[in-house]
């Protein structure tokens, strides 16, 4: 954190006039929390690693993987937290609970582990109506009965009006991973598939169709849906999976980008390859948003050994989240750690983390 | 979808930069005027489709890049204020100004928030009547005329608390400057389609004609934007200097005519800067006097926010087509898309943003600062 404050930093209360600097201050040096570092890009990454890695430093979370696992005497563990800040907390297709359960479920489900037991805790801002809350813990209960988890612990805590925006949940998920069972970014080697599960960018869109403001009006409805019955079907169906990866914040492309970096892989896809509904595909040329970067929530890539490719599409294909299972590519001879997307124009080029969000462009 | 899919579509791509690669005889180079079109060429990589004799070169078509330093200074002057609700563009928020950007203003307590039409900004001054709310009117002629409904909706209403900070810039005034520039490389033009849509392209005629420069209006897709290149390229090879329309699914020759008298009603042509470039003579829409007092520079006494530009930043040079991002020292060094010198880097259709995204490994600068 270098000193970037040429020009003093009031600029609170009444206008300061001439301002006259020899350079516009780089901004990358931010001494504070702006919300692109909430982004799931370059600039949330490296938060991680100038805060977080360096005081929590252990093999764990060295594998920066959706969740950890760990031995806890002869058996192996998962764990995963997230926190659901989603606003509105209610949108077209799920609500801010259904995405507790199902976000930390299907982190679970991506470390190759049953997912069993979820904790939720619930920063609730003064004044929330009850039943929002009801409504809230009933879609979060209605999730944990589809997957067989319980909710088995929990924590209530109240922040004045103005603290907070209605409903914050964070929810903590362990699982159990069968003995010999390997799912993770180093197992990926030359001549893998990789296959994503469903359509793409519908949960951002549709989150923001219902945020105040956003003059348009859809029938987009978020992919919100967990997906650990689909990754248990892979299993079970004798799926060789070497890695899988939910397409959440930072979409399909952030997913493959952190997996290639991890695997240090070269990972080709075609991009006519996925599915993008026409209306999702409409609000994305509108607002300049590449599909690929937009969040999901109930699709996952799965990186599987060649041979077991028609096998793994005919599971995802029974299960209701993954319809639209299509083969999108596959792990090149390993030159560079990169993803590359080929074009049916016959080009190609590198696909590469954003730095924060995306914005919607001017024109 | 209907008009997308069609225009992007592989073999017309591929056939169109054929006929390219066959008519052009000579070395021409051609710039897309419209950050929205370098942002389609980088993305489908359909510079790599030309054969060597074709140059593209990238223009100054990107609102955020050519909003002057000063005008971000006096955004972040105005939304710092406790009594203001700032609006504006999601992409003007990461735009560096002398002092942050309007990311930083907000993690510093400011009220800043992202619209997606200027009229949004008019509904959160209905209901937030006792805060100050200013909306960043910023853009080409494309946002005019959604700007200009925004004011009148103000003033229908007669709100007194919503005021535009206003720096509207037109694209044939820079087109005239880049074009009589004595290091101008420019050979022809691909004018941008959406400017057209609302204006027209009867005021491009005179230019093609004075500057011998083919003006093509021009698309977004990749079948448009060759089809584009290639009627420059036959104008070119054949000494003709015409305007010709290759975006007819979207434009008319008169332009929208609707949007024309409302942006008529609400703006008078005025002298602008253009970041990187300087200032050019009638190359921008103020408020009319009738509705100053919708003048946020006036309404909080900023017009007298001055800076100066980064000497690191060549932006200037790049909007102007004469050098290429990659050629700039600073590319990917010090300037990085986290920490932009430069608003060419900031927006996703800034040139330099585009090469970072698309092309820094192709150019051999793969290691961040």
């Amino acid at each position: 954190m270098s000193g970037n404050d040429a020009g003093g930093k009031d600029t609170g209360g009444k206008a300061r006039l001439d301002v006259q600097l020899s350079c516009p201050a780089p901004v990358g040096t931010r001494d504070r929390v702006v919300l692109g570092h909430g982004g799931g890009g370059l600039m949330t990454n490296r938060l991680i690693e100038d805060v977080f890695l360096g005081a929590f430093d252990n093999p764990w979370l060295g594998t920066r993987h959706d969740g950890a696992v760990v031995p806890l005497g002869t058996a192996r563990l998962a764990i995963s937290t997230d926190s659901y800040v989603v606003s509105p907390m209610f949108f077209p297709g799920g609500d801010i609970g259904k995405l507790a359960l199902c976000g930390t479920v299907n982190d679970v489900a991506m470390c190759g582990a049953r997912p069993l037991y979820v904790s939720a805790g619930f920063i609730l801002e003064e004044g929330t109506p009850i039943e929002a809350l009801r409504r809230v813990v009933s879609s979060m209960q209605a999730v944990a009965r589809e997957v067989g988890v319980q909710v088995v612990t929990g924590d209530t805590k109240v922040v004045e009006r103005g603290r907070g925006d209605q409903i914050y949940i964070n929810t903590t998920g362990v699982g159990l991973v069968e003995a010999g069972r390997q799912v993770a970014p180093n197992r990926v080697r030359e001549g893998d598939v990789v296959l994503l599960s469903g359509d793409v960018g519908r949960h951002g869109i549709a989150v923001m169709s219902a945020r105040e403001g956003v003059a348009f009006e859809t029938t987009i409805e978020s992919d919100c849906a967990p997906l650990a019955s689909m990754v248990q079907g892979l299993f079970d169906a004798g799926v060789d999976v070497r890695c899988l990866r939910d397409c959440t914040r930072g979409g399909v492309a952030s997913a493959l980008v952190e997996i290639a970096e991890v695997a240090r892989v070269e990972v080709e896809i075609r991009d006519d390859a996925w599915v993008v509904e026409a209306e999702v595909l409409g609000a994305c040329e509108l607002f300049g948003l590449d599909p690929l970067f937009i969040a999901n929530e109930g699709c996952l890539v799965a990186f599987v050994a060649p041979e077991d490719v028609a096998k793994a599409l005919a599971v995802m294909r029974a299960d209701p989240a993954g319809r639209h299972a299509r083969e999108v590519g596959r792990v090149m001879k390993a030159e560079r750690a990169e993803v590359r997307l080929r074009s049916s124009l016959g080009t190609s080029r590198v696909i590469e983390l954003l730095s924060g969000e995306q914005l919607p462009r001017i024109c | 979808m209907k008009f997308v899919r069609e225009f992007r579509d592989g073999e017309a791509t591929q056939r169109c930069a054929e006929t390219i690669a066959r008519e052009a005889r000579h070395h021409w180079t051609i710039m897309e005027v419209c950050g929205g079109q370098t942002h389609s060429i980088m993305r489908f990589g359909l510079d790599a489709l030309l054969p060597p004799a074709v140059e593209l070169v990238h223009g100054p078509g990107c609102p955020v890049c050519v909003t002057p330093l000063e005008l971000i200074d006096k955004a972040l002057v105005v939304a710092s204020r406790d009594d203001v609700i700032f609006c504006s563009f999601g992409d003007m928020l990461r735009v560096p100004g002398s002092d942050g950007d309007l990311f930083t203003a907000r993690a510093r307590g400011a009220d800043v928030r992202i619209v997606y039409a200027p009229t949004d900004a008019v509904a959160v001054a209905h209901k937030n009547p006792d805060k100050q709310v200013v909306f960043f009117a910023v853009g080409f002629e494309t946002t005019a005329p959604a700007n200009a409904l925004a004011l009148l909706q103000a003033h229908t209403a007669g709100l007194t608390n919503f005021s535009m900070l206003v720096s509207h810039v037109l694209v044939p005034p820079a087109v005239a400057a880049i074009a009589r520039s004595p290091t101008c490389r420019v050979q022809g033009l691909l004018a941008a389609g959406h400017v057209c849509t609302v204006m027209g392209y009867a005021e491009y005629e005179p230019l093609a004609a004075q500057y011998r420069l083919p003006i093509v209006v021009t698309g977004f897709e990749p079948v448009d934007i060759l089809s584009g290149i290639l009627a420059c390229i036959r104008q070119l090879e054949q000494g003709q200097f015409v305007v010709e329309n290759g975006y007819g699914r979207a434009v008319r020759r008169e332009g929208n005519a609707h949007a024309r008298a409302m942006i008529e009603e609400v703006f008078e042509v005025t002298d602008r800067v253009w970041r990187g470039i300087g200032v050019i003579a009638e190359s921008g829409y103020r408020l009319r006097a009738k509705y100053a007092a919708f003048d946020a520079e006036v309404r909080f006494s900023v017009e007298d926010v001055g800076a100066r530009e980064s000497t690191a930043c060549r932006s200037g040079l790049v909007l102007q087509g004469l050098i290429k991002p990659n050629e700039c020292s600073e590319f990917a060094v010090r300037c990085t898309p986290e920490n932009p010198l430069g608003a060419t880097m900031v927006s996703s259709e800034g040139a330099c943003a585009a090469y970072h995204r698309y092309r820094r490994r192709a150019m051999g600068r793969e290691v961040d600062a």
